[in-house]
């Protein structure tokens, strides 16, 4: 089974054919301001290289375009929030403790409206229908062109935010709706946090996937194409264009599980070097570490699950000053190859401190020739300090680990560090997310209620229907694993009812679904 | 009397979320509201106990329902100034101060929240010196003063004053009956004290004990140390265990969040497994099926990596926990504490040997 991988960086976009476990091709090219056009180049880099890439299985692309879209707070949309809930919450409105920023830049009307339901599943008070209509018409009149809609307790009983939908697609229809039942699950304000990132990145995300799909058309390759996920699984570009909140974190996933299957460690620490930020994770039994309890996006609280890294502002782009010593956050970033040293430019990077280091060769050596010695080889002294101080605030246990070295900037990192047992470089490490990417998983998912069944039972019965699913999906059966197991007792409905949530990944099937 | 810096709320919360033993309630929304409320330039006076006349009046606050209901319907500061109110307008008196009912998880935040509408400062110490399910697991409950009257305020219309009650059991189920009807969730103004009852039978001192807590923790991660053993070392505690969450069985039965859960080892406890049971909070905890830790010792659960406490309602298949048991408030230890707050209060037929002897 032959896949493309592509990932797409701040930097970097690249792009690697796989064929079974073997990488028969790795190509990197500078990211775009457009994305689309780096992809589209990248495409045919890869082609050149591997002319069978026309043929493959599946295409699949991780990108952090929809991450750095909240961080850097550019290509968001306006739009309208509606919570549904009083006189319950009325006092923590929708935005609550979201930086002001943030907040500023994408918050249109906030409506609060009488409705919600009680974790019994009867109404707080009746739903403001009639408020919604109103809410509706001045969302029209004011041109709002995606809204997002939490109610509370919708997990256990999505009516309200239902009816709220079917009233704007009666009053509004152009405007796009988020439901925060279809995001989240019991916590109200992590949720509609969710909801709302999700509503102010639509407009990106579905014209980003369909500059993807045009790029992929472009390029001549026919194949599914397929987003990844932050728990390293695909979802379909069409269904991914509606979830852009999903893509969070894929990145890193990414080049961790491309860390782990390109070193063949199940653990060890990577170290994913990047052209403006370095992470730094872990890796157990093939998987990243998760964060646990509460992940900020942006600065936003949300109840996803991440991988635990640990983000520095270091990269082969990083700016560098030599005396006095600093160096970065700040990147260059995919300006690399106009503006550093070594490529012509008259900006000072990390990489022009490695190439005058004889860490690497790129560009022209002979632009950096000027640098004094003693000074060049203190900053990497500090940029080796940096990375093991990183290394060691991400260890958990006593005792030296090997740490993988994967990006980029790899050559950034020293070939010895404090409580590293080795410092395993390895082939095709500065394409690892895009193997990553490559290898993404394929998850199945249920999310039912089940009556008069002992509660184990009705797990067991979720279980082997999300088992089955993944592998109707595509998955492997022998490689499944059960990433979430969520049960609700649902005490206002009768006979012991109980929901269940499971969620099962595995690897893709040789051979396809 | 001092006022009370936001920082010192900010670490009250972090300080109070461990003291709950996974209960009362994450004081994040809480706090939240305090971010607000001080923003529009609200400052809470902090009173020391000992500084209240004897015949001083003081108000026990506390949001009451199951926690899991408090992530959905947010804590609002105008019900738990509605319950005080009637109070008042019941008794025919004011207030002279606002004191927290428990100072584990967002109860810690409540007499602020109250204080900060009224006008009232707030006394430093509790009645639980951490968290607990029911109306008779108090210090006063256990010195025998009387457990009426009682006020309860919905987000609604709705409220409930119980004039009298026979006996705590009795206060318990009814005001619980009121709090499940309108949604397991109510903001309550308990019994009256006056100032000589809280300097004789309140645990005294709690919210600066909290707080430090919370500063404890804070300052931990600034130095990148293991915040769990800042608080070992600040509260004289215990690492009883080391896992990652296995399994969660919760349910919501009669406004109380009730269930177990199962943890299974790391690092040095690699091979065994930790069961714990709650109540609201964390009752009973077994290591390899054996009994290793009950109430009224404080079983607690920390997020390993941040020492941020993993409520019961929030934890969470795959986590990376650790279980730490903090001293129990001397009244607790006693035979007539145990009798309202020992494992046996909880259903557990078990004698109560603390970990600490």
């Amino acid at each position: 089974m032959k896949r493309v991988g592509i990932d797409v960086g701040g930097t970097n976009t690249d792009a690697v054919l796989l064929d079974g476990e073997r990488v028969v091709a790795a190509v990197k090219t500078p990211t775009t301001a457009d994305v689309t056009s780096g992809i589209t180049r990248a495409l045919a880099d890869l082609l050149a290289a591997a002319p069978t890439a026309a043929r493959v299985d599946a295409v699949m692309i991780g990108t952090t375009h929809f991450t750095n879209a909240v961080v850097q707070r550019r290509g968001l949309t306006r739009i309208a929030a509606v919570r549904i809930g009083l006189p319950a919450s009325a006092s923590l409105p929708p935005f609550v403790d979201w930086p002001d920023d943030l907040a500023e830049l994408v918050r249109g009307e906030v409506v609060m409206l009488e409705g919600g339901h009680e974790y019994d599943g009867r109404p707080i008070v009746p739903f403001d229908a009639a408020g919604m209509r109103a809410a509706a018409r001045r969302f029209r009149e004011a041109g709002v062109t995606s809204v997002a809609v939490a109610s509370v307790f919708s997990p256990l009983d999505p009516s309200c935010e239902e009816q709220a939908a079917a009233i704007l697609a009666e009053e509004c229809p152009d405007t796009a709706v988020t439901l925060s039942h279809r995001l989240g699950r019991i916590g109200l304000l992590e949720r509609e946090n969710v909801t709302l990132l999700n509503a102010c990145l639509l407009d990106l995300a579905r014209k980003t996937a369909r500059a993807f799909i045009d790029a992929l058309r472009a390029s001549g390759i026919v194949a599914p194409l397929y987003l990844t996920q932050n728990d390293g699984t695909v979802m379909l570009a069409e269904v991914a264009e509606q979830y852009p909140v999903y893509s969070f974190a894929s990145g890193p996933t990414n080049s961790m599980r491309g860390a782990a299957f390109l070193s063949r460690l199940a653990d060890a620490l990577v170290v994913d070097v990047g052209g403006t930020t370095t992470d730094v994770g872990a890796l157990r039994h093939g998987f990243p570490r998760e964060a646990n309890n509460v992940v900020e996006v942006g600065g936003v609280r949300t109840l996803f699950r991440m991988p635990d890294l640990l983000s520095l502002g270091l990269g082969g782009g990083s700016l560098v000053t030599l005396d006095p010593l600093s160096i970065g956050p700040l990147s260059v970033g995919y300006r690399l190859t106009t503006e550093s040293r070594v490529f012509g430019g008259t900006t000072l990077t990390a990489t022009d401190v490695g190439v005058a280091a004889g860490l690497l060769d790129l560009g022209d050596r002979h632009r950096v020739a000027d640098l004094p010695g003693p000074l060049v080889r203190r900053a990497v002294q500090r940029i080796g300090a940096i990375v093991e101080e990183a290394v060691d605030r991400v260890k958990t246990e006593a005792g030296d680990v090997p740490l993988v070295v994967v990006g980029g900037g790899a050559f950034l990192v020293p070939e010895r560090l404090a409580g590293v047992s080795s410092v395993v470089g390895v082939e095709h490490q500065a394409v690892a997310n895009a193997v990553g990417a490559a290898i993404a998983q394929v998850s199945g998912e249920v999310d039912q209620i089940f009556q008069a069944l002992p509660r184990e039972e009705a797990i067991a019965r979720a279980s082997r229907i999300a088992a089955d699913r993944a592998v109707t999906a595509g998955a492997a059966r022998d490689t499944l694993r059960t990433v979430e197991v969520e049960d609700l007792p649902l005490a206002y409905l009768p006979g012991n009812s109980l929901r269940v949530r499971v969620r099962v990944v595995g690897e893709i099937a040789a051979g396809g679904p | 009397m001092r006022p009370v810096s936001l920082a010192e709320i900010e670490s009250l919360a972090i300080g109070a979320w461990i003291l709950g033993t996974g209960g009362g309630g994450s004081p994040y929304l809480a706090l939240l509201n305090m971010r607000r409320l001080y923003r529009a330039g609200t400052v809470v006076q902090l009173m020391d106990p000992m500084d209240l006349a004897d015949d001083a009046l003081v108000a026990i606050v506390s949001n009451m329902g199951a926690p899991l209901v408090g992530q959905e319907r947010l804590t609002d500061p105008r019900t738990i100034e509605r319950a005080v109110r009637m109070m008042e307008e019941y008794l025919g008196r004011r207030f002279t101060a606002v004191m927290s009912l428990e100072i584990g998880g967002g109860n810690s935040i409540q007499p602020f929240m109250a204080a900060a509408l009224l006008g009232l400062p707030v006394v430093d110490g509790d009645c639980m010196g951490r968290a607990f399910p029911e109306a008779q697991m108090t210090s006063f409950a256990i010195h025998d003063l009387p457990m009426y009257p009682l006020t309860l305020a919905d987000v609604r219309d709705n409220a409930v004053i119980v004039a009298r009650a026979e006996s705590w059991k009795w206060m318990e189920r009814l005001s619980r009956t009121a709090c499940v009807a309108v949604g397991s969730i109510a903001a309550t103004c308990k019994a009256p004290r006056t100032g000589k009852e809280v300097k004789e039978c309140g645990i005294l001192s709690t919210t600066t004990k909290a707080m430090r807590l919370g500063q404890a923790v804070q300052a931990a991660r600034r130095a990148h140390r293991d915040p769990v053993q800042a608080v070992i070392d600040i509260e004289r505690g215990l690492r009883l265990f080391t896992g990652k969450v296995q399994d969660v069985a919760r349910r919501a039965t009669e406004g109380f969040l009730r269930g177990t859960a199962t943890l299974e080892g790391l690092d040095a406890d690699r091979g065994h497994a930790f069961r714990l049971a709650f109540q609201n909070e964390f009752a009973v905890g077994w290591l390899d099926g054996q009994v290793r830790v009950t109430t009224p010792d404080l079983i607690c659960v920390l997020d390993t990596v941040s020492g941020d406490a993993v409520g019961t309602e929030t934890l969470r298949y795959g986590q990376r926990v650790t279980v730490v048991a903090l001293p129990a408030a001397p009244i607790l230890l006693t035979p007539k504490g145990l009798e309202h707050v020992g494992p046996r209060a909880f259903g557990y037929d078990l004698d109560f040997t603390s970990v600490f002897r």
